[in-house]
């Protein structure tokens, strides 16, 4: 059985059914008039062989072509791209099936950042009164390594909410370079967790060996294409409007060999998009359109995820405010564009702005959180531990997140009202009233026991101290004792024996055999 | 017999099944005698009062509260159990004093003039049942006369008032006053609990003894009744 997600009654819409066509066809207009920038020559070429208008940039200093998309390619596009698509993963119990039209949405991890912060506890004493001490968190950025892309795995397998995982952190050990970045990435990832892993890939060169393992893994190409474990994520298109040379390559590659892929688009309200809603929506819509069109020319029915990562820029500095409203704003209208299309939609909440785990991050990233969850996206890559937009990594933070979605999820339970319920309940108060007490208390009981009703902040303290860090990191500490159900001995040498640039060091096996 | 009788019991306790047709927290045990059904079947066996009371109820509420203190169990639970004992205190009453078995003590028990939120008295009064003190509910909204005109007729070993709020909270220092002028004050023992009262509050107005919750009020009255002090 694959991972229930939540399915959410009566999503949350801000667009009126008008306003969503409005979108479509404005997209429609800018993908033919004034269209994209390619810079990757295939892309231009396999555009310009379906009947896109496609002229050559004279005056770019890199290669560069014009291409009009007519709405023909758009539509034939959207007709063949899969509405359902299955991400597998190394225990088939945790696969996750997406489908366009309905509203089930699963957690995800991610993005990758370049900083962990390592939180420590030092116990600092009152000047005034040396016998008052308290602990205090302490947070330590430092450059991520492969070791703790092990342990966010690891703690991410445990962590009930998580329904799969994109790498959290870039592995920068001295001995990672960029012909064995992509292997050891993917690597860390599938034997820390056996829930779905999606990527980025680094290295164009690396994805064939990057397949090759995940076919291992699986038990051979046809496991894998029956059970997808692995897939990827490309931002093809830069906005505004533009096919990068290499991210295309990588895109039009991965396309090719069948595997899900997310076409991402992350415009920045103000600086790459238009401020306006209206504007950054209609532009992201058309980029993600794109994007997914050129998939389906390349190999129709290549399973796409709509991607969707808009951010309004923030006033004072122009870098990105994932904490603003706005993003919220965009990212539940793409939900619904991507609905309007039934092409499963990746989409994002819960990145803050703050680099701290503390008040605000907590604020900004339950706000997303809930508000993007309702509108229904079927792939919320909800930035379980990301601070500082997409540059710092805590678990510490992951473990607080994972209640906030254990709270999420459990709001949106279906109302538990019919007529037998009610019954029931006229029946309880009837005795009640008849009591001398009044009380239903005693009507708590089986409820109680039977998870119907929400258990209460997991980091609650005694009342007189805020202890929240505190205890959630004594369940860090204990989900990283937990075990993990690393990838089988014999599967592990394979992999070691035929996947070159793996670091030794990865293999758990190492010396048992 | 009667250890399988009292066995029983303990286990209907721990359940918290006042009478048969309660569900307790096992699965299938509606239907089967409660505690309600189990004293009578006893006292009509000749089971001893002292018996039941020691090895049955009060052995129960022991395992209740490991229970709850592992937190196997949670306030509902205990208030069940509590419930079920108080029930079966109720039925045993009559038998005690021919035993020679004395209650720990009496408690009138209001909500105060003014006041109809009585939630947090009714679980107190439920607790203290299951502790073995016989409870007279007052009821809510009470006047001061007649909690007064009760303390001179029941003789009861404590008072509690109750009130959830700034407004009738008042009303707990007008009764203490009253009792005083009526020379009933030094003849009870006065706790009071409520959201808007305090530890300082009960010392301004001259009770005896403050309870936070019904927990923390059945540990202020045991300890009022063992003679200690009652300073948290």
């Amino acid at each position: 059985m694959p991972r229930e997600g939540i399915l959410v009654n009566n999503p949350l819409e801000r667009l009126s059914g008008e306003q969503v066509r409005q979108i479509h066809d404005a997209s429609i207009e800018i993908l033919n008039d004034p269209g994209l920038l390619c810079f990757n020559k295939k892309a231009a070429e396999i555009f310009q062989s379906h009947g896109a208008e496609v002229t050559s940039v004279s005056d770019s200093d890199t290669p560069c072509w014009h291409v009009r998309i007519p709405e023909r390619l758009v539509t034939d596009a959207l007709d063949s791209a899969p509405k359902t698509v299955t991400l597998g993963a190394r225990n088939p119990d945790n696969a996750l099936i997406m489908k366009g039209d309905e509203p089930r949405v699963f957690f995800i991890t991610g993005s990758e950042t370049n900083t962990w912060l390592d939180v420590d506890f030092p116990t600092y004493v009152n000047k005034s009164d040396p016998r008052k001490e308290i602990k205090v968190p302490e947070f330590q950025p430092r450059r991520s390594t492969v070791a703790d892309l092990c342990d966010s795995a690891h703690v991410c397998e445990h962590l009930e909410t998580v329904d799969g995982y994109i790498r959290t952190v870039n592995i920068q050990d001295k001995d990672i370079n960029e012909d064995n970045k992509d292997v050891n990435k993917f690597f860390a990832c599938l034997n820390n967790t056996t829930k779905h892993v999606m990527s980025g890939l680094t290295s164009l060169n690396q994805l064939d060996n990057v397949v090759k393992m995940a076919e291992l893994v699986a038990g051979g190409p046809d496991k894998l294409k029956e059970n997808p474990l692995i897939s990827f994520i490309t931002c093809l298109v830069k906005s505004p409007l533009q096919f990068v040379d290499d991210t295309t390559e990588t895109f039009m590659e991965v396309c090719k060999r069948g595997l899900p892929i997310v076409v991402s688009s992350s415009p920045q309200a103000g600086t790459s998009a238009p401020i306006k809603e209206a504007g950054i929506m209609a532009q992201i819509n058309a980029e993600v359109l794109a994007g997914l069109t050129l998939g389906q020319l390349v190999n129709r029915g290549t399973p796409v995820l709509y991607g969707s990562v808009p951010v309004r820029a923030r006033m004072d500095t122009l870098g990105d405010s994932y904490g603003s409203i706005e993003t919220s704003q965009y990212n539940i209208d793409c939900v619904q564009m991507a609905r309007f299309y039934k092409i499963p939609n990746y989409s994002t909440s819960g990145v803050c702005d703050t680099k701290m785990p503390g008040q605000q991050s907590s604020i900004e990233r339950l706000f997303s959180d809930i508000v993007v969850t309702l509108s229904g996206p079927q792939f919320l890559h909800c930035a379980f531990g990301l601070l500082d937009g997409n540059s710092v990594f805590c678990l510490l933070q992951a473990v607080l997140d994972d209640a906030h979605f254990q709270m999420i999820k459990f709001f949106l339970k279906s109302p538990r009202i019919n007529e037998q319920e009610l019954d029931t309940v006229k029946k309880q108060i009837k005795e009640v009233v008849a009591t001398p007490q009044k009380m239903f208390i005693n009507y708590i009981r089986p409820v109680m026991r039977s998870g119907e009703i929400s258990p209460p902040y997991p980091f609650e303290g005694d009342g007189d101290s805020d202890s929240v860090f505190a205890l959630a990191n004594e369940r860090l500490q204990e989900l990283r004792a937990r075990p993990v159900e690393h990838i089988d001995p014999d599967t592990t040498a394979r992999i070691f024996r035929e996947i070159p640039g793996l670091l030794p060091r990865l293999n758990v096996y190492k010396g048992e055999r | 017999m009667s250890g399988d009788i009292i066995e029983s019991i303990k286990e209907n306790v721990i359940q918290g099944r006042v009478t048969r047709d309660d569900e307790g927290i096992d699965e299938g045990m509606v239907g089967q005698p409660g505690v309600t059904e189990l004293i009578k079947e006893a006292l009509a066996s000749g089971v001893g009062v002292s018996d039941i009371i020691n090895r049955g109820l009060t052995a129960s509420m022991t395992v209740v509260g490991q229970k709850f203190e592992n937190e196997e169990y949670y306030i509902p639970d205990m208030l069940a159990s509590a419930e079920a004992v108080g029930a079966a205190m109720e039925l045993l009453e009559p038998y005690m004093a021919q035993s020679g078995i004395k209650p720990k003590g009496k408690i009138l028990i209001a909500t105060v003039k003014g006041d109809l939120h009585d939630i947090g008295k009714n679980i107190v009064s439920i607790l203290l049942r299951g502790t073995g003190y016989l409870v007279k509910d007052l009821g809510n909204d009470v006047e001061t006369k007649d909690i007064v005109e009760a303390v001179r007729e029941e003789k009861p070993d404590f008072l509690g008032l109750s009130a959830l709020l700034t407004s009738t909270m008042v009303n707990m220092e007008a009764t203490i006053k009253a009792l005083a002028e009526n020379g009933l004050r030094n003849k009870v023992k006065i706790i009071i609990g409520g959201a808007p009262v305090s530890e300082e509050y009960a010392e301004s107005i001259g009770a005896d003894g403050y309870g936070a919750d019904g927990f923390h009020a059945i540990s202020v009255i045991e300890a009022l009744n063992s003679g200690d002090s009652v300073a948290s």
